[in-house]
């Protein structure tokens, strides 16, 4: 890489400058308002490799470089003390666009929903101290469903780290355990290396966030170091080779295993999506006649549509569903890693089951449920190799067994629509409201879940027909992630309609992005389905904790005001006739647009299975209403 | 308004599924693991990085593993480190201990060596009271226990021993009866017997 050091006319200014900034050669603002055509003449101009600096190139100047040649085409972050230098140069480098967030819990949130609506890592960032704990919940967040992620945080400069110096905090040491990994880098010609890396890590194998943390000396720091090559990153990590083929001998026994199941069920998870291989799946599948259930972060492997697609498994999942697993004689997981609220209590989960698992991250084999044939692998690669081994079954063979099935999921289905019955009083009832925005949005959109009944309603009742269109925070929880998710969901995939689903709880917790939404034009529509409750601890105080209420109820704002103050078109629906004007006017708004949705306040969300129980026991209705 | 009038908060009989075939029910499902507890020695190659022994411990901690003893050192190559870690479990928990410390990055080879030919040492250092009466003993004592007095002052005596845990178990438990006023244990570190090498077995 070449950095001319510029020519007498225009001397090479100092850092830390009091007096009149540099000339620039561009003047395209990163923030999003600058048109296309303005953005690539820059680009053209400036090109990252061999751009001419008209100043010293510093460690800010790197980590740009660094970020553009990974092909960061947006980041999320909020300005601080130590982090200014990258802000001194960020004008410098207008086809990285800066969303302005405002809060960086927002802005780790953007990162993660970006990153699993384009499959590409996601980046945000922040200054040190609050700035870098804010970010942890969102680093969190992405550590849990294995999300590509790489957080960037400022740190003090190198003399002051471990004075309690003015927002000092041991970021590194608070992400350590969150983290795929985590850098500190306190001199700028570490910066290239520790940046490549980073990324290398973050979508390599089992995805999942990388921290690095740079202390403000090292942003400011004069270096000519070099970007390493993709082998020279790799060459670099010599612990850390993931095996990404399954064992042959595994796949000789797994497929012995299919040929000789006679209720088999595939368990997809998001192990597929991350593979991007959904095609491979719908071709395994479509082969082996086998039906195929997901988990909640597996949603989208499958058109739900498709006739082997049987539907979503778990602790809300659909009782058929659940019903196949617990009856199955072979259960083929991929991609997902039996979670407590995929199996509820282990010792009572599929007992006639044998189970193959295949799963890239070796530590996940054997973790929750002892396994039969292990295989670690990328989901992709493991079922291409799988496929040509398996036999073409005969749909007539399995008949009387997917007929079956088929007889559980109507029943199912028929029994559970409209949860607790409120529809029927009047009143809105929110898997009716889902279900109308998957109908009016053609199932085409982006679907952003909050965390709560919202999540498990929408995961139920939007009806979803494409891969990585479900945006949804499973592992951790993470209440107040639907809006800022979106927002980063909706500029990773600009051609979908992005919709946010939340309830009036987690919407309470992050809705100063609502301003990031109207300053950055980002058009997210939010559905807020307001239940004035914490409706799934209402739900849980309701039927285990002998209806004991304390602290569910939760008074909200005048969420209509508040949209207007921010200057979003807001939209209420009280009644169910209301629903679809309200989606369309949503719908219509050029920019972000919010639907009050007043939902019937003690809806219940069935099938539930009560955690510690298992997956045959589920509750389908409480108290007098009956399905 | 309730959509679910009844509801008096009683806990529900929980509703067995009708999906199971017709015959009786099924065992339990076995959990992993369950096995018989035992101590553990792993061997641990790692990159010798900044916090790589944070990173291994509080991988530890936050799996819930118990560590017994770990020790630390570099090896003949500079960046890399080796630790030896005892920990007790049964053989599926210390398979996900492995397991879980080559998600490390910087962890280039983990190695259970417990079935395998070792030679395991410690170190201790023992500060034994030794009073005019009895210090004649207390040398005696460590001289058939090969250990070596390596401080003698008024009062006391400080003896180095090495040798299995459990020789320095029972060296430190006959001592006790004189006094100890500390004791410090490096905790064990181990070789494989024979040519093999775990350090040239990595690929690097």
């Amino acid at each position: 890489m070449t950095i001319a050091k510029g020519d007498p006319a225009n001397p090479t200014r100092s850092i830390g400058r009091t007096t009149a900034p540099p000339e620039r050669r561009s003047h395209v603002p990163n923030d999003g308002t600058a048109s296309a055509a303005a953005v690539e003449r820059a680009r053209k101009e400036m090109l990252h490799e061999g751009r001419e600096l008209r100043r010293t190139r510093i460690g800010a100047d790197v980590l740009c470089e660094a970020l553009l040649r990974q092909g960061v085409e947006v980041f999320f972050s909020y300005p601080g003390g130590v982090i200014l230098p990258l802000y001194d140069v960020l004008g410098d480098y207008p086809e990285l666009r800066h969303v302005l967030v405002r809060h960086e819990q927002g802005g780790a949130h953007a990162a993660d929903g970006y990153a699993r609506v384009t499959g590409r890592v996601g980046v945000c960032m922040g200054t040190s101290g609050p700035g870098a704990t804010n970010l942890v919940t969102g680093i969190g967040t992405a550590l849990l469903d294995s999300i590509p992620m790489v957080a960037i945080t400022g740190n003090v400069p190198s003399a002051l780290i471990g004075k309690d110096a003015f927002q000092e905090i041991d970021i590194n040491g608070i992400t350590l355990p969150m983290t795929k990994h985590n850098y500190l880098v306190r001199d700028a010609n570490d910066l290239p290396r520790v940046v490549a890396e980073a990324f290398h890590i973050a979508r390599t194998g089992r995805p999942g966030p990388v921290h690095i943390d740079i202390t403000k000396d090292a942003l400011q720091q004069e270096t000519q170091a070099a970007h390493p090559s993709e082998a020279e990153v790799v060459a670099g990590l010599p612990g850390f080779r993931p095996n990404l083929d399954g064992h042959g001998r595994q796949l000789k026994l797994a497929a012995a295993e299919i040929a000789a199941a006679k209720r088999p069920v595939i368990l997809a998870g998001h192990g597929i999506l991350h593979a991007e291989a959904w095609d491979d799946l719908r071709a395994f599948a479509e082969k082996t006649q086998i039906p195929v259930a997901w988990t909640l972060l597996g949603i989208g492997v499958i058109d739900e549509t498709h006739p082997l697609a049987y539907g979503y498994m778990g602790m809300h999942g659909w009782k058929h569903v659940n019903r196949a697993i617990q009856s199955a004689d072979l259960l083929i997981a991929i991609g997902m890693r039996f979670d407590d609220r995929v199996t509820g209590n282990v010792r009572t989960y599929a007992p006639y089951a044998r189970i193959i698992h295949v799963d890239i991250d070796p530590a996940e084999i054997g973790k929750n449920v002892a396994v039969e044939v292990p295989i670690v692998g990328d989901a992709g690669r493991v079922l291409r190799a799988l496929i040509p081994m398996v036999e073409v079954v005969d749909p007539e063979a399995r008949a009387p067994y997917l007929a079956q099935l088929a007889e559980w999921k109507a029943d199912s289905v028929a029994s559970s629509w409209h949860g607790s019955g409120a529809w029927r009083d009047g009143l809105l009832s929110a898997d009716y409201v889902i279900e109308r925005i998957g109908e009016l949005t053609d199932h085409e959109a982006t679907y952003v879940a909050d965390v709560g009944q919202n999540q498990m309603w929408l995961a139920r009742y939007a009806g979803f027909r494409h891969p990585n269109s479900h945006v949804s925070s499973g592992g951790l929880g993470t209440m107040g992630y639907s809006v800022p998710a979106a927002m980063g969901a909706a500029l990773g995939r600009p051609d979908r309609e992005t919709w946010a689903i939340t309830g009036d709880g987690g919407f309470q917790m992050t809705f100063q992005e609502l301003m990031t939404l109207v300053a950055d034009h980002i058009p997210v529509k939010i559905a807020l389905l307001d239940n004035k409750k914490l409706g799934m601890i209402r739900q849980w105080q309701e039927i285990i904790y002998a209806g004991n209420y304390h602290s569910s109820n939760l008074p909200g704002p005048d969420f209509a005001k508040l949209a207007d103050a921010f200057g979003i078109p807001a939209f209420r629906a009280r009644k169910p006739a209301d629903v679809d004007e309200a989606i369309r006017a949503a719908q219509a708004v050029d920019g972000p647009a919010l639907i009050w949705f007043e939902i019937a306040e003690e809806q219940n969300i069935f099938p539930m299975m009560p955690a510690g129980k298992g997956l045959s026991d589920l509750i389908e209705k409480w108290g007098g209403a009956d399905e | 308004m309730s959509a679910d009038p009844q509801s008096n908060g009683q806990v529900p009989a929980a509703q067995p599924a009708k999906a199971a075939p017709a015959h009786s029910a099924p065992p339990p499902r076995e959990l992993p693991g369950g096995g018989e507890t035992r101590r553990h020695v792993l061997v641990a190659v790692v990159l010798n990085k900044p916090g790589v022994l944070n990173r291994v411990s509080s991988l530890m901690r936050a799996r819930n593993f118990n560590i017994d003893s770990l020790a630390v050192s570099h090896t003949d190559a500079d960046d890399i480190s080796r630790m030896t870690i005892t920990l007790h479990g049964d053989d599926v928990a210390i398979e996900q201990a492995t397991k879980q410390l080559y998600r490390l990055i910087d962890v280039l080879k983990v190695q259970d060596v417990t079935a395998e030919p070792t030679i395991q040492q410690e170190l201790a250092l023992v500060k034994v009271r030794a009073t005019d009466s009895n210090r004649v003993e207390v040398l005696k004592l460590v001289e058939l226990s090969r250990g070596r007095v390596v401080d003698l002052a008024d009062g006391s005596v400080i003896v180095e021993v090495t040798g299995t845990e459990s020789e320095i178990d029972a060296f430190v438990a006959l001592v006790r009866t004189y006094g100890i006023k500390e004791l410090v244990r490096t905790g064990a570190v181990v070789m494989a017997r024979g040519s093999g090498s775990i350090e040239e077995a990595i690929k690097r």
